[in-house]
């Protein structure tokens, strides 16, 4: 064992952050986004068209809070329809900003940094988005808050053995913990925007929401164990949401349904489209605002990875579908994957096939997972599959059940797709604040990753 | 013009380590009540200057303990006692159905347990602190890594301690108006 070990060969990987950056020129530039940078055209006419969306959006819940859900596409057998499918979607794309700030910390992948903040920005928006589905879906929306136990003058509770109330508990602890882990991040970097603003105004409400923060050592101490404990709690919850929302499905007796794939296929399809998310938002992002340098090929490189695995999860979930519609022999299930391939909406089916399993593969192709435009473009094919995804679950397992007298067939109507675009809209006119008002990047975790930041032993 | 009482001398730095080899030569020279802030975590700054006890991780048990335990409290009063609904004679207890409500209350209390208990330890918000009255500790959310030692301290002399931090070799040092 005296002998010296060969030189290992390792492929140059690109950086982190391109070097040359001090802690000023980190801080200066991040916060320069927000405090002295001019609103430009671009970011007008994005947020512009955003709110109009959004505006869209409350027609559309206007006309249907007036009318009541008939003016959806649902009926009997399918009952669920978009509301859902944009449900699952939605919550789905929030898990990659959770994964990326909560288990990627814990696992010590520094490169999570500089993605960590606006993607859990996105959880919120996204998970705010998914949210309205379930309560517009209730037909009578106002009383949405009949799902929380509370003593009523009714004497009724809630029926705690329903997975739709264990929903309920797992979307709302999700969305809270979510806020909560993103603002303690915010804080420090929010005491940074306080004590750089010019306006008073800027001044004051920084500095009201930074409580005060002075950076001191004993506050860093408690601060980081406060972080580390709540990303090892917010690793199970992120878990253990799409697993709940996978119960709604897996613990009825729909077949298609009721199957024990689903919590596992459900959580990696939601870190595959939620990294899409990511990487369709990164990628504008880093090119209109020049922070290639932070947000480097290697951030693109790895979320590519991410993809392809969970990718590959997902189509295991769906070859494990099919095998046990076939081995357990029961004439439900077998019917349920003819039907997928040779009925109504087999032409979905196989798009879906193609967007979420063909199509990702190209990524094992090194070249193409380093070209933004093209990781653009299979992030956008991945998230239309995995609505399709959602779809083929929801709808056409719903549509074709046991008997035929009960079957029927699911058309969305114009105010579905109103309310779908018109979240898109909400959850963009969103970010588009979010990058305008806030840092978008952690500015005080990018100043540890600098080779300044490490302590030299005398 | 009355004179303001002084909250303590502060010392500026240019890099985490100069902050971290002055906080121990501040420890050993006896100063008790210390602290230094920094743009960002630094790594073993909190114990040089005697800051061991960290009571945050118990404060995420006691939550966590509490969440789970009144969750489950709450299901089983709810589905065995207030409100029984009897389903094809399965029992009222069915505590498999209230693993998961009981798992996200844990977590809910326990997060924000974190959350609040940090910022209480922490002593925030605090609308109004000395240190703020120095101009330069602006800084201090950038790029600059500053040493108080507070006037409330057995060793603290006007001359003496400004000497002892002028031997530290930092940037630059101020009074701390309270």
């Amino acid at each position: 064992m005296d002998e010296p070990l060969e030189e290992v060969e390792v492929g140059q990987r690109a950086p982190v952050i391109e070097p040359g950056y001090t802690f000023t020129t980190v801080t200066d530039k991040i916060s320069s986004i927000v405090l002295t940078r001019p609103t430009s055209m671009g970011w007008l006419v994005g947020f512009g068209i955003s709110f109009l969306l959004t505006m869209m959006l409350l027609y559309a819940i206007g006309y249907l809070f007036l009318r009541g859900v008939g003016i959806w596409g649902v009926n009997i057998p399918v009952g669920w329809g978009f509301a859902i499918v944009n449900f699952v979607w939605w919550i789905g794309i929030g898990h990659a900003g959770t994964l990326i700030s909560a288990i990627l910390l814990l696992l010590r992948q520094s490169w999570r940094n500089s993605i960590n903040r606006f993607a859990e920005a996105m959880t919120l928006f996204a998970v705010a988005a998914a949210g309205l589905f379930p309560i517009l879906h209730l037909g009578r929306p106002w009383l949405a808050y009949w799902l929380f136990p509370y003593p009523n003058t009714m004497n009724y509770w809630p029926q705690f053995r329903s997975p739709l109330v264990w929903d309920v508990f797992a979307v709302s602890t999700y969305f809270t913990i979510s806020l909560v882990f993103w603002f303690i991040g915010l804080i420090p970097d929010l005491a940074t925007l306080r004590d750089r603003a010019d306006s008073r105004a800027a001044q004051i409400i920084y500095g009201i929401l930074a409580m005060g923060w002075r950076g001191s050592a004993r506050h860093w101490h408690r601060y980081e164990t406060a972080y580390l404990l709540l990303a090892g709690l917010a690793t199970p919850l992120v878990l253990s949401v799409h697993t709940v929302v996978s119960f709604d499905f897996a613990i009825s007796i729909v077949p298609g349904w009721h199957t024990t794939i689903f919590p596992p296929y459900f959580v990696a399809g939601a870190i595959y489209s939620g990294f899409a998310m990511v990487l369709m938002l990164a990628i504008p992002i880093r090119k209109f605002y020049g922070l290639e340098d932070f947000i480097t090929e290697r951030h693109l490189q790895n979320s590519a990875k991410v993809m392809l695995a969970t990718g590959l999860i997902v189509a295991y979930g769906y070859a494990i579908e099919a095998f046990m519609g076939w081995y357990s022999g029961n004439t439900y299930d077998q019917f349920l994957f003819w039907n997928r391939l040779h009925g109504p909406y087999h032409a979905w089916y196989l798009l879906l096939l193609v967007c979420n399993i063909v199509i990702p593969q190209v990524l094992w192709i090194g070249k193409l997972r380093s070209s933004p435009f093209f990781l653009f473009l299979i992030s956008l094919d991945i998230l239309i599959g995995m609505w399709l995804e959602r779809f083929i679950i929801v709808v056409v397992s719903l549509h074709r059940d046991f008997l035929n007298s009960s079957w029927g067939m699911y058309y969305p109507t114009r105010w579905d797709w109103m309310t779908y675009f018109g979240t898109i809209g909400m959850f963009l006119a969103a970010m588009f604040l979010f990058v305008r008002i806030l840092p978008m990047i952690s500015i005080f975790e990018m100043r540890t990753l600098l080779p300044q930041a490490e302590v030299k032993p005398e | 013009m009355k004179r303001v009482p002084i909250y303590g001398l502060m010392a500026e730095f240019d890099t985490p380590s100069d902050l971290v080899t002055a906080a121990r030569r501040t420890h050993e020279e006896g100063y008790q009540k210390v602290d230094a802030y920094t743009p960002f975590p630094v790594e073993g700054l909190a114990e040089e200057i005697g800051f061991t006890k960290n009571g945050v991780p118990l404060v995420v048990l006691v939550g966590g303990i509490l969440g789970g335990l009144s969750g489950y409290a709450l299901q089983y009063w709810v589905s065995a006692i207030s409100y029984p609904v009897n389903v094809g004679g399965r029992p009222y207890h069915s505590w498999p159905a209230f693993i998961v409500v009981t798992f996200e209350m844990t977590i809910l209390f326990a997060g924000l347990a974190a959350v609040f208990g940090m910022l209480a330890l922490n002593g925030l918000p605090m609308p109004y602190h000395p240190v703020f009255n120095v101009p330069r500790f602006a800084f201090a959310t950038k790029d600059r890594f500053f040493l108080i030692i507070f006037s409330s301290d057995p060793k603290y002399g006007t001359e003496s301690t400004r000497q002892f931090l002028e031997s530290l070799g930092p940037r630059s040092i101020s009074e701390v108006p309270s």
